[in-house]
């Protein structure tokens, strides 16, 4: 599946939960669960992201010419979210994640659900993955 | 309820929430139930309507008007001075500074006081459970003057421990700076007793008093601080505005802080001569609504009474703590004996923000993280907590909100 096939697979599973707060923080909160866990020796400082009330960390691998992300956060909740990232983002080509517009973010109304403080979690979150796709570009 | 019909007569609740239009707010769709308090408060409509009369029929610049409105408003902004010299029972109007709120009143003092009384080699005490605007103005005068911070550490249950305080008192400690009642544990600190220690020693104090005005009544004479400041938007008052109160000894012999107009005398390329207290320390066109704004806010509080507030607020603490320390993994961070209404806690394995974002998702505001008070999370080992904070305005009702939806967070998140 390319990214924008996940995004609608994401987009398409969370309408399920229209107006039903609980079973979509519920299903969040399993995908924070279930989250490929980041290698201790990578939650350093380094790789973590400003701008995050909670801590988040981010990995980020180049192999045969695909990017491969893996992540963690000390709270469940962004961590979830951190997984819909990756999900969506990990595994795909440098310029494809790059051109990525994430628009899913807003459709399954985590942006506006989440607080201010969190969104700009998230915003840097995706900044840092591109950024890492693109540092990876001039690699393939 | 039982609990929330049992207070009616100490306070009557339905009248007075009338008077905050915030409060009848909905958030995702569920009534809102605002337990962040010790952030900001909600602004009773007197507050409000003064402000907008302020702009539709008193807007006019204060002191030096020859014309008509210019004088009212001149008068109506000392008379808020007045009540804000009554409510903190100082001994003039002119110990009576209008800042910007706590922090630029720490800031004055800091740079003012500091310029003139403390040198290089010379220690400033501060305590642990400070926020960070009662540490930083502090650690910066120090790191620009060579003198150096000292810290009176918190004992487990959330007190200061005053016997090493009484150990870092010296001849060396220029100023102590330290909290009426901490935003973040809800200790009340023995200010009375601390002043006189520090007095003992010939130490004057500043007090931060923005958790501490909101809920209880304080007497600045009785107490014997030096300086005592607070924020208006932390006492219903209005954003932007805040109060230094400091002794006429020590305001008298401090230079200006920051300069410009409204602060002179006379002024001459060579030399400029400073105006008198209290204009010396007020550069600027000042915050005039902010200030009318806030007496009115105090007022408001007076009405209702502020023996009978902290009596009220002390029933909404117990009846929280009780709910809430019964839910299985809840630890309450700050257990002094004397607090005021503000509840923290953590829950085992389970992220403050986590639970703070369920709890919003049921209406309920409260504060997750630190609060502006790093040095104490470290103290506890904790990222942060999980805080609400009490104003008179919330009832026991909502204390069950709390207890529920904090118990649904907990079962998500499990």
């Amino acid at each position: 599946m390319n990214i924008a096939e996940i995004e609608k697979e994401i987009e398409e599973e969370f309408s399920f939960f229209e107006g039903d707060w609980e079973a979509k923080y519920e299903h969040l909160i399993d995908i924070g669960k279930f989250l490929p866990l980041i290698d201790t020796h990578y939650r350093t400082e380094e790789r973590l992201i400003k701008g995050c009330q909670s801590q988040v960390w981010l990995h980020s691998e180049l192999k045969n010419g695909k990017v491969y992300f893996t992540a963690d956060s000390d709270a469940i909740i962004t961590k979830g979210i951190v997984g819909l990232l990756v999900r969506v983002l990990s595994g795909h080509t440098p310029d494809e994640i790059v051109d990525a517009n994430m628009d899913f973010i807003d459709t399954i109304g985590l942006k506006e659900h989440l607080s201010p403080t969190r969104a700009n979690g998230l915003v840097s979150m995706i900044r840092q993955m591109k950024l890492d796709a693109l540092a990876f570009k001039t690699k393939v | 309820m039982e609990s929330s019909l049992k207070h009616t007569s100490l306070l009557d609740l339905e009248a007075i929430r009338r008077d905050f239009p915030l409060l009848s707010r909905k958030v995702n769709n569920k009534p809102l139930v605002y337990l962040d308090n010790g952030a900001t408060t909600q602004k009773p409509t007197a507050v409000i309507d003064a402000l907008t009369h302020y702009y539709s029929y008193q807007n006019s610049n204060i002191h030096r008007g020859v014309h008509r409105i210019s004088q009212d408003i001149t008068v109506a902004y000392e008379k808020a001075r007045e009540t804000v010299q009554q409510h903190l029972h100082a001994s003039y109007p002119h110990e009576i500074i209008f800042t910007k709120g706590t922090t630029d009143s720490i800031c004055l003092v800091a740079h003012s006081f500091g310029k003139k009384y403390i040198a290089a080699g010379d220690e400033i005490l501060v305590t642990e459970m400070e926020h960070h605007s009662n540490i930083l103005p502090w650690q910066q005068f120090c790191e620009n003057n060579g003198a150096v911070l000292k810290v009176v550490p918190v004992t487990d249950e959330g007190t200061l421990d005053l016997i090493v305080l009484e150990t870092l008192l010296s001849k060396k400690t220029k100023l102590f700076a330290f909290t009426h009642v901490s935003n973040t544990l809800g200790t009340i600190n023995p200010v009375k007793e601390i002043i006189a220690l520090a007095h003992s020693k010939g130490v004057p104090v500043l007090v931060d008093g923005a958790q501490a005005v909101p809920h209880l009544a304080v007497n600045v004479q009785e107490l014997d601080a030096d300086f005592y400041v607070f924020s208006g938007h932390k006492s219903f008052g209005p954003t932007g505005v805040g109060i230094l109160y400091g002794k006429e000894k020590w305001l008298q012999q401090m230079p200006p802080y920051q300069v410009g107009g409204g602060t002179i005398k006379r002024v001459t390329f060579a030399k400029t001569e400073y105006a008198d207290l209290p204009l010396r320390f007020e550069a600027g066109t000042p915050h005039i609504e902010g200030g009318i704004g806030l007496a009115v806010a105090l007022d408001y509080m007076n009405n209702i009474g502020m023996d009978r507030i902290a009596e009220y607020e002390h029933e909404l603490l117990v009846y929280a703590t009780k709910q809430l320390s019964v839910i299985p993994g809840l630890r309450i961070i700050g257990e002094a004996k004397n607090k005021a209404s503000v509840l923290s806690f953590v829950i085992d394995g389970m992220h403050p923000n986590d639970i703070g974002t369920l709890l919003d998702q049921q209406g309920v505001a409260v504060r997750t993280g630190h609060h502006c008070t790093q040095p104490l999370m470290d103290r506890y080992g904790i990222p942060g907590t999980v805080r609400a904070s009490f104003a008179f305005y919330n009832t026991m009702a909502e204390i069950d909100i709390l207890e529920t939806a904090t118990r649904k967070a907990v079962k998500m998140l499990a």
